[in-house]
């Protein structure tokens, strides 16, 4: 599912790694090629040990790779509304 | 368009074509004889266990011969991978199709609440089964365009 509050630097990493190519990345991780691209694109957030896999096949901290931002989160942008409401 | 998104929309197409072959073949050999037939439960038990295999079977060689075209005209061979993302996607779509399929069922079962014949109950079954299967594959064509 597309949640633009969270984000990831899969492809910026991909470069850094010698350019890995999507599929390669995929084949490390045990998905398509098709899931990579979709996560690239930030049409997909993949499950937390997804996400960790990716994180360790480049050698990389977790928040390195996929950041979170509270701002854009639909949960609290509806608390503050409300709050501010009352 | 992704290997995915074109087995979907391969097997969206399969299904109805197979559907249509079938009811015209059955419908010429067997209704066209006999217009009475159509209210002997015998009748729908047999040709719906029989559709069974012949869709199974039809099936395969269908597959079969798009993966030997794609191979050919993309030199790509299709993924046989089934990640978290098909999984999410394949549960989406199987409870969309339930829900239809429900739905038609009490359909199905209203029509004989108020005294209808038999065969409108089998119709409304083969009906609901027809559009949840191919509204299921439509979500996962859907789906796997914009993402998930």
């Amino acid at each position: 599912m597309a949640k633009e509050f969270i984000s990831n630097t899969i492809r910026k990493q991909r470069f850094m790694n010698d350019e890995m190519t999507q599929k390669e990345l995929a084949e490390a991780v045990g998905v398509s090629r098709q899931t990579i691209v979709a996560m690239e694109q930030g049409k997909y957030s993949p499950s937390l040990e997804l996400a960790f896999r990716i994180a360790h096949v480049f050698k990389m901290p977790f928040d390195e790779v996929f950041q979170y931002n509270a701002d854009k989160d639909p949960l609290w942008t509806k608390k503050k509304k409300r709050n501010n409401l009352n | 368009m992704h290997n995915k998104e074109k087995q979907t929309l391969f097997t969206l197409i399969t299904s109805i074509v197979l559907m249509i072959i079938y009811a015209v073949i059955i419908y010429q050999k067997r209704v066209v004889p006999d217009p009475e037939i159509i209210n002997d439960m015998q009748f729908w038990g047999k040709y719906f266990l029989l559709f069974i295999p012949v869709a199974i079977v039809s099936m395969i060689v269908c597959y079969i011969i798009f993966a030997i075209v794609n191979k050919i005209v993309t030199s790509e061979d299709i993924e046989d991978v089934s990640d978290e993302r098909d999984k999410l996607i394949e549960l989406r779509s199987v409870r969309i199709s339930h829900w239809i399929f429900t739905f038609g069922f009490i359909l199905a079962m209203g029509t004989q609440a108020l005294g209808m014949e038999t065969w409108v109950m089998m119709v409304t079954f083969i009906v609901s089964g027809v559009v949840s299967s191919l509204v299921s594959e439509l979500a996962k064509f859907v789906m796997y365009r914009r993402g998930f």
